[in-house]
């Protein structure tokens, strides 16, 4: 069992799937070069910071602000701040310490988010709804996962639940050809939780291991489109009680606070119970997801690096938090 | 949008208009909180210190410990800042050019340009009627150019066929000719996501820019962006050299800080924002109502045009004639309803008044929603023409036959009818009293209290927002208890005050449920 496979069988010691090819450049170098440009820029500030500083009220107050800058929002700023002044409060400090400290909290809040995803062969289909916001990335990451499960030699079926956008439905099938998986579709406009309920038939049918059910993107503050989504899991439920297994949510790296917003909302309506942060490709440095953590706890499977059929990534709490920090430390791939 | 903002700033700076005088301090410590709350909303860092810098110079500079109310003068000048940073005026999409006018959409992937493409399409097509044509230049996406093609099926608006196979500079010059020997106004270039650091897709952009030479180049940006906002607008603007920008998802409910440091780092003006899923929701943007929204002041301005385009004005005319002279009765009162729905519903207007957020939100809480105003005009549909005259016929038996006629209960009825009685005794006294007595105590304006120069404001309105939250709680209770006795003091019923008011009368809201759902 590969361990940056980002997902893995429960409680079947011996894996039938071949071990997934590994990546041809490693998880870490890709987010460095991802978020190279930013980490750059943070580093950048935070050793001209504290170059030849004490500590004092206005040294902090900038230290702050660059976390701030890096979306880890207010709260989670002001906590490593704190950190930072205890015991080092009039002292000098060096950019190297800062970056230590900075790296060594940011991954004491991710460690225990940072979890592949578990699938549970015992219940086949496996089902797994994916949800979030416009645009956060949903079908691409859906295309992405099948490759990944398929290659490790799972039978996926996909759903094509988004009935709402045009051209949904095609661009999923067009990742169902891709990765060899059957796609479930209907016409636009059609009821979305209808058919995840005959995909899930036709998944049992066609004896897969794991069925994604793709939805329309909504913004969690439209009650009547979330009350929606809470249906498709309602009729799941009358085929299978623990259906969906797994309750993915995509997050977009460039938005701000209000991703807090948006999985407390998807949280308690879906019951999302797992993340996948998508476009850290960007200049966006994610910080958000440190916020996340350390509010939601869920944890975080997948991280989105680009738009090729590879580039989605197992999550790792060190080389996130070395990336953001700029530490030259990485875990052995 | 902009909702929780608003609640932030308003109280920072409520703690500070009561005051009689302020030390330098007091008002130090007011920017440090209103950076926050700029920081918290995802507006820039880089931003929000010119902002809080320039707001501490002019209130160093007016001599606001001097004034007589320097509470209020740091209001103003937050808010002239904030105008400022926004722009000061609306600007529209510029098609003065010779036709096919290109506008070439960018951006992020996911950030809604096509969908936003096909809304200008539908927009230019319908209220300027423009020939447009529209072409998806996005060759990487799956499906993407299907996407496109299926929405100018939906809107009625032209697509250029697609070929496979051909790269997007090409089917770009090809859109750019078909626009030209088609004879259509306007050619949309819908262009794939891509993120500013990925240079090879940057140089496409360039490339596809000098090929058609667009008029108009908009970035579509999520209004939920966080500090990125800043990178990814002055990367495009230097790399291509935007013309504005279009603001998508500001129906959701983050705090709309991307608008703010979108526009002060590119300077280029916000032109258009996204309001919802369906093809007609795009609005423009207008920067000063915006910035009055944010400080709690609501957007009185969008409220009464809003009415303006919803209400028919000889009705209105006919209502406050009858207002005058005293007379409402339940038909009176189901065209009010059906104007407030017309407006939005409940939700809607209250989001625009001033000082009505909170209240927004505590009666949504309470379950006040736009399901009663329905429930409401059923009661009064099934009443005879004679009830509905004259509503003191109304007796037990009737009473039960309505009921069972609009599927509710008599408890409602006596609702309904208890509000009709207070909002026709307010006519009374307001037909008796003209101009004087309660309208004057409603005009009792902002104006004086804010010490703002009274251009934004038409009108005047009271000024809920510096309104004791005590007094607001109440409010809501009272809103809770059948009829709306808070409600009229807001809104300047019917014939309007000096700068407008609300057209068509607007005597306090149709009674609201007590306990009952």
């Amino acid at each position: 069992m590969p361990d940056d496979a980002g997902f893995r069988l429960r409680e079947k010691p011996a894996d039938p799937a071949p071990a997934a090819p590994a990546p041809r450049i490693s998880w870490a170098e890709r987010l460095r070069q991802g978020l190279a440009r930013s980490s750059n820029q943070l580093t950048g500030s935070i050793t001209s910071l504290f170059t030849k500083r004490r500590l004092d009220e206005d040294t902090l107050q900038d230290f702050e602000d660059i976390l701030i800058q890096a979306d880890l929002g207010v709260e989670t700023a002001m906590r490593i701040t704190d950190r930072l002044s205890e015991g080092r409060y009039g002292k000098e400090v060096s950019g190297a310490e800062v970056r230590r400290i900075l790296a060594e909290e940011i991954e004491k809040t991710l460690q225990p988010v940072a979890q592949p995803l578990e699938l549970d062969l015992e219940k086949k289909p496996h089902v797994i709804l994916v949800v979030g916001v416009n645009g956060t990335g949903k079908t691409t990451t859906i295309g992405k996962l099948a490759a990944k499960l398929t290659r490790g030699g799972l039978k996926v079926t996909l759903c094509a639940g988004d009935t709402f956008r045009a051209a949904a439905v095609e661009q999923l099938k067009i990742w169902g050809e891709r990765t060899g998986s059957e796609v479930i579709a209907k016409q636009i406009g059609a009821d979305a939780a209808g058919l995840a309920f005959e995909a899930y038939d036709r998944a049992v049918e066609n004896d897969s291991d794991v069925l994604i059910i793709d939805t329309a993107g909504r913004l969690q503050n439209k009650a009547e489109l979330m009350a929606e989504l809470e249906k498709i899991n309602r009729v799941l439920g009358k085929r299978e009680p623990d259906a969906p297994h797994t309750v993915l949510q995509t997050l977009d790296a460039t938005t701000g606070q209000n991703a807090l917003n948006q999985v407390e909302i998807f949280r308690n309506v879906s019951g999302v119970n797992g993340l996948v942060m998508t476009k850290l490709d960007g200049t966006a440095r994610g910080g958000i997801l440190v916020a996340i953590a350390a509010k939601h706890r869920l944890p975080v499977y997948f991280v989105g690096v680009g738009e090729g059929i590879d580039d989605l990534e197992p999550f790792k709490a060190k080389d996130f938090a070395s990336a953001i920090a700029g530490t030259e430390a990485v875990s052995a791939p | 949008m902009f909702d929780s903002l608003q609640d932030r700033l308003g109280s920072i700076l409520n703690g500070l208009t009561g005051r009689g005088a302020l030390s330098d301090k007091d008002v130090s410590a007011a920017l440090r909180e209103v950076r926050r709350a700029l920081l918290e909303a995802d507006v820039s860092l880089e931003v929000v210190r010119g902002f809080t810098d320039r707001v501490r110079e002019k209130a160093v500079g007016a001599e606001i410990l001097k004034s007589i109310k320097p509470g209020q003068m740091v209001v103003k000048i937050v808010h002239d800042e904030l105008v400022a940073t926004l722009g000061e005026t609306q600007v529209p999409i510029d098609l003065n050019a010779p036709a096919p006018v290109v506008v070439m959409m960018v951006g992020l992937q996911g950030s809604g340009k096509t969908t936003t493409s096909g809304k200008i399409a539908k927009r230019l097509t319908e209220r300027q009627g423009k020939k447009v044509l529209m072409a998806s230049l996005d060759t990487r996406r799956p499906a993407a150019q299907e996407q496109l093609k299926v929405l100018g099926e939906q809107t009625g608006v032209a697509t250029l066929p697609i070929i496979a196979g051909q790269g997007p500079v090409e089917i770009a010059a090809r859109a750019e000719q078909a626009g030209r020997l088609g004879g259509y106004d306007v050619v949309i270039l819908d262009t794939a996501g891509r993120t500013h650091i990925d240079e090879p897709l940057m140089v496409e952009m360039a490339d596809i820019k000098a090929r058609t030479r667009p008029h108009e180049i908009l970035l579509v940006a999520d209004s939920l962006t966080g500090q990125d906002a800043v990178n990814l607008a002055r990367s495009f603007d230097e790399r291509v050299g935007i013309t504005g920008i279009v603001l998508t998802r500001v129906d959701g409910d983050g705090r709309g800080g991307a608008a703010l440091s979108m526009r002060a780092v590119t300077g280029k003006p916000i032109k258009l924002i996204g309001v919802g899923e369906k093809m007609d929701a795009l609005e423009d943007f207008h920067p000063s109502r915006i910035a009055d929204r944010i400080l709690g002041m609501g957007d009185i301005v969008s409220l009464v045009e809003k009415a303006a385009e919803n209400i028919d004005a000889e009705k209105a005319a006919a209502m406050a004639k009858k207002m005058q002279s005293g007379k409402f009765d339940l038909n009176d009162l189901a065209d009010q309803i059906g104007q407030m729905q017309k407006m939005g519903g409940m939700g809607g207007m209250m989001g625009l008044m001033p000082g009505m957020g909170k209240m927004k939100n505590q009666m949504a809480a309470a379950g006040l929603d736009d399901k009663m105003l329905k429930r409401q005009l059923a009661i009064i549909s099934s009443m005879t023409k004679a009830e509905r005259a004259n509503p003191d016929l109304l007796k037990h038996s009737r009473k039960k036959r309505i009921a069972a006629g609009s599927g509710t209960s008599a408890a409602d009825i006596n609702k309904l009818l208890k509000m009709h009685r207070q909002m026709a005794d307010m006519m009374k006294s307001m037909g008796k009293g003209g101009k004087g007595g309660m309208m004057k105590q409603m005009m009792g304006g902002l104006a004086g209290k804010m010490g703002l120069p009274g251009g934004g404001m038409p009108g005047g309105m009271p000024d809920l927002s510096k309104m004791d939250p005590k007094e607001l709680e109440a409010l809501a209770k009272a809103a809770q208890s059948g009829g709306m006795p808070g409600m009229p003091k807001g809104l300047p019923p019917g014939f309007g005050g000096p700068g407008g008011g609300m057209p068509g009368g607007f005597p306090g809201l149709p009674g609201l449920p007590g306990k009952k759902k």
